[in-house]
């Protein structure tokens, strides 16, 4: 009966290697799948026992730390209250986390690789999160909350990003919320179902808005950069040409004779850019718009769930590339037809041409440190590409400059910045309710502003002194 | 170095494991070392040396590596205890000392020679049988997760399909000592395979009909597998025939689909073990074994530490230890706890082997199998391999019952091993 037996105790050794690859299996090769299942919260209740990292604005003010309660559990406190609501985020053990707290988690936790943390257990390490430094400046944020909120909807939102780095100084949506107010459930679900001012949505990379006339920056990168046209090339302006079919208005019905590109942007033309935009073509057009970013998930530091594409949408809100053949090319090129874009992706049209036509990815976190101050993570600049050649780019600026000297109403918003721009009044409905824009950018940084659903008014008198405002705060002035 | 003094030495790290184990968790608590953890390695020590004594004055050539890996789980197991629940880990202790009581009890009255119980086959048979009814008796009869494993007799409450599956393996064992020539002798070839013969298929349909019935009655899938599973073993160590073995498995897979479509329990516990995340499940009768799976992501391969970890698991100290053992313990942890099981079912088969009469064997073959298979069941319930059921992992579970029939369990294999190696040594 030995070999009976040395068979069964074979078999025994066998059912066994299938639990130890079972075990392996779980503990080791599907574990990132099984820690990132939804009904899994593990990392969050183990997280509250762990000293959250700080996180500060780069002039070193605190806008998040963690407070230590009697039952040893961590908790986050917002000391800047509204300020940072957007962008920052917030980190609740009942509510998960959003913004930055949820991008740079894996530091704020203090989150290692496997060897590093048995070496770190060896040593009687505590598991302590890592302090994180970002790009955003208190007083420019401060500057451009409040510019929003006197605005006559206190509604919109602004982004100042660095002309050089894509840095981002500033990122505020208004209405904001105080990330204090959400560990309340009531409180929370308030603010959620705000379907009126929606405080929760981030307005700056949420939000799609039709651009109106500050798509004609995009517009006459595409044409000059094409070769197509210089900023000299003669153009009619004609009221009610006929663009795609169907006779486009100027705004007042104004008729133009023939006039130069620059002219035409100055003035904000629509028949000229109308005309440009057939004249290229949706491919040309495509092309551009692709390398400015649109129709692509924005290269920044936050949850994919915080962001938005930029592009053409159909009436269900499905992505529409610009070659699609229900795209009105010659109304995309004005910035209307179905264009729904976001602050954060005007502002990176206007760095972009600022920074002499390469593109950068807009970043928050700038460094993080570990709890002996070692820098643990040192965030570089990093281009998304080229757009157009520094040329063209320069060739643009100077139309932009052109704009703010010489444009109705700008002139007067902006003296005492030199700065280059392009102001937007969307159209939403026939009464004259309107989104207004401006986007523009001096030698270090560029800024969007959008200010929604006005009733009259028009970007150059309300969203133009707001950029003007945070240009100052950011030490632009003249 | 005689049998008895290599026992000896291999209690000592056994005991060290424990102080060392009650330090670590000292120190997770409180940041501090308390002196209590020598205490209770000495405690555990004195208790593991007064027993083998108990072994070196009755079973002097016993195996010596049995008792100390058994006792090498067991204070694991308490450490473990000790960490979820103080109180809990007082009370396992006591049934530690209430199981090596009962270990030296059984050892004592079957001294003189253990094949007595081969006389008292029937009798055995139908008092695990009744054992294993008996939870389904009214009034002392507790259900817990639909399945019917435990009794309560007022206060005290326990597991009787723990010390059933010993009478199971008694019964098939002596039974089997006595037909196997027959079985082996009339056995007709069918297609390359040897089938039993038609009159020995009676007992054979004997047990699979148990089987069934403990899955109908009992209705723990886990249960029917381990007594089916040992009695497919014992039968293959008594005949070597495969095709036993296949017509057996052949007829537990038919029997098993057949009660699972018409149970609504087990069908359940089916369908929770093939998709426990589903959305409308992963919160409720999926949650155990999601919450399993889910500490065991966290061990990775060196684990969270001894009380490093996050217990959400329910049962974490019965059902669901070995998924806190991955956690805190992580992959490599839980690989030398399966490794101790292999070493002690090394041993036991061993045994199985040197025994000179063939109702030892297929004892020692049938308890050995019988607790590899436990091992499997509960672990492979708790890695998702089968559906989990609620077997404990022996000698590490918290669970009175669970303890003392093991103790029972390892008191018989050496009663086999010390007779089988005096005899080895005589020749």
């Amino acid at each position: 009966m030995k070999a009976p037996i040395l068979k069964l105790y074979g078999m025994v050794v066998l059912l066994f290697a299938v639990l130890i690859g079972f075990t392996s299996y779980w503990s080791v090769f599907d574990a990132e799948a099984l820690r990132n299942q939804p009904a899994n919260h593990r990392d969050e209740l183990q997280e509250q026992r762990i000293k959250r990292g700080t996180i500060r604005t780069a002039d070193g003010r605190l806008i998040a730390g963690s407070i230590k309660l009697s039952d040893g559990r961590y908790r986050r406190r917002y000391p800047q209250h509204d300020l940072f609501g957007h962008p920052v985020g917030y980190s609740f053990a009942n509510l998960g986390a959003t913004g930055v707290e949820d991008y740079y988690n894996d530091q704020l936790t203090g989150r290692k690789s496997e060897l590093v943390s048995v070496f770190d257990s060896l040593l009687g390490k505590r598991r302590v999160g890592e302090d994180l430094e970002t790009n955003l400046d208190a007083k420019v944020q401060k500057v451009a909350m409040d510019a929003l909120r006197a605005s006559p909807t206190g509604r919109g939102a602004v982004v100042a990003l660095d002309v050089k780095t894509g840095a981002v100084r500033a990122l505020v949506s208004s209405p904001p919320y105080d990330p204090k107010d959400l560990d309340n459930a009531r409180v929370y679900r308030r603010l959620a179902t705000d379907s009126k001012t929606t405080p929760l949505l981030d307005r700056a990379t949420q939000s799609r808005y039709p651009p109106g006339s500050t798509f004609k920056a995009v517009t006459a990168v595409a044409a000059v950069d094409s070769g197509r046209y210089t900023p000299a090339s003669q153009i009619s302006g004609k009221n009610n040409k006929v663009i795609s079919g169907v006779p486009l208005q100027n705004f007042a019905g104004e008729d133009f004779a023939s006039l130069s590109l620059t002219d035409a942007l100055t003035k904000s033309v629509n028949t000229v850019f109308g005309e440009i935009g057939e004249k290229l073509g949706k491919t040309t057009m495509k092309r551009y718009m692709d390398r400015f970013g649109f129709d692509a998930i924005p290269p920044i530091d936050l949850p994919r769930a915080q962001l938005t594409r930029s592009g053409e949408r159909t009436a269900s809100g499905g992505l529409l590339t610009p070659t699609s053949r229900r795209v009105d090319v010659g109304r995309m090129a004005i910035g209307q037809d179905k264009l729904g874009v976001t602050p954060l992706q005007m502002a990176t049209v206007a760095q972009t041409i600022g920074n002499g036509g390469v593109r950068m990815k807009p970043f928050i976190g700038a460094k993080a440190f570990d709890q002996d101050g070692r820098t643990t993570l040192d965030k570089k600049p990093e281009e998304a590409g080229r757009v157009m050649s520094g040329a063209s780019a320069a060739a643009v600026t100077a139309m932009m400059k052109q704009v703010v000297k010489e444009g109705t109403g700008t002139a007067a918003a902006l003296s005492g910045v030199d700065l280059a721009g392009k102001t937007g009044t969307a159209e939403l409905n026939a009464n004259g309710l309107n989104d207004l824009w401006f986007i523009g950018f001096t030698t270090r940084h560029a800024v969007a502003v959008v200010v929604e659903q006005v009733q009259g008014g028009q970007g150059g008198t309300v969203a133009a002194p707001i950029a003007k405002k945070v240009l100052e705060a950011l030490g632009d002035g003249r | 170095m005689s049998a008895r003094n290599r026992e000896l030495m291999a209690l000592v790290p056994a005991s060290l494991l424990v102080t060392a184990g009650f330090a670590a968790i000292f120190i997770q608590r409180s940041q501090v070392l308390s002196d209590v953890s020598l205490t209770y390695g000495a405690i555990f020590l004195g208790l593991c040396v007064v027993t083998h004594i108990v072994i070196r004055f009755t079973l002097p050539d016993a195996d010596p590596y049995l008792f100390p890996l058994v006792a090498l789980l067991a204070c694991f197991g308490l450490v473990i205890i000790y960490r979820l629940d103080p109180a809990k880990a007082l009370s396992q202790a006591y049934w530690f000392v209430g199981g090596l009581v009962l270990f030296s009890g059984t050892i004592i009255a079957l001294r003189k020679d253990f094949r007595v119980l081969e006389q008292y086959r029937y009798t055995i048979a139908a008092a695990a049988l009744a054992l294993l009814l008996l939870p389904r008796l009214p009034g002392i009869g507790a259900q817990t997760n639909g399945a019917y494993l435990g009794v309560k007799l007022g206060p005290i409450a326990f597991q009787p399909a723990e010390f059933a599956k010993i009478g199971i393996v008694v019964f098939l064992a002596a039974y089997l000592r006595e037909h196997r020539d027959v079985m082996i002798l009339s056995a007709r070839r069918v297609l390359g395979l040897t089938f039993p013969p038609l009159k020995h298929f009676g007992p054979l349909l004997f047990v699979w009909v148990a089987a069934m019935a403990s899955l109908f009655i009992i209705r723990d899938i886990g249960s029917s597998l381990m007594f089916f599973g040992a009695f497919l073993a014992v039968l293959y160590v008594a005949t070597n025939r495969l095709g036993f073995v296949l017509v057996g498995l052949v007829l537990f897979v038919l029997g098993a689909w057949a009660v699972t479509h018409t149970v609504g329990h087990i069908q359940a516990r089916v369908d929770i073990w093939l998709n426990p995340f589903a959305s409308d499940r992963v919160l409720n009768d999926g949650y155990q074994i999601a919450q399993g799976l889910f500490a065991q992501a966290d061990g990775g391969l060196f684990g969270t530490g001894f009380g490093g970890s996050l217990i959400l698991t329910p049962a974490p100290s019965t059902d669901l230890i070995y998924a806190v053992i991955v956690d805190e313990l992580g992959l490599a942890g839980a690989c030398g706890l399966l490794l101790v099981y292999l070493l002690l079912a090394a041993r036991g088969f061993k045994t199985a082997m040197i025994a000179r009469d063939s109702f030892s064997t297929l004892l020692a073959a049938g308890l050995t199998a019988v607790l590899a298979l436990q091992v499997f069941v509960i672990v492979g319930g708790v890695t998702r391999v089968i559906p989990l059921t609620g077997v404990t992992l022996p000698f590490v579970s918290y669970g009175g019952s669970s303890i003392l029939a093991n103790f029972v369990l390892l008191a018989l294999l050496l009663l086999v091993s010390d007779r089988a190696r005096r005899e080895v040594a005589r020749r």
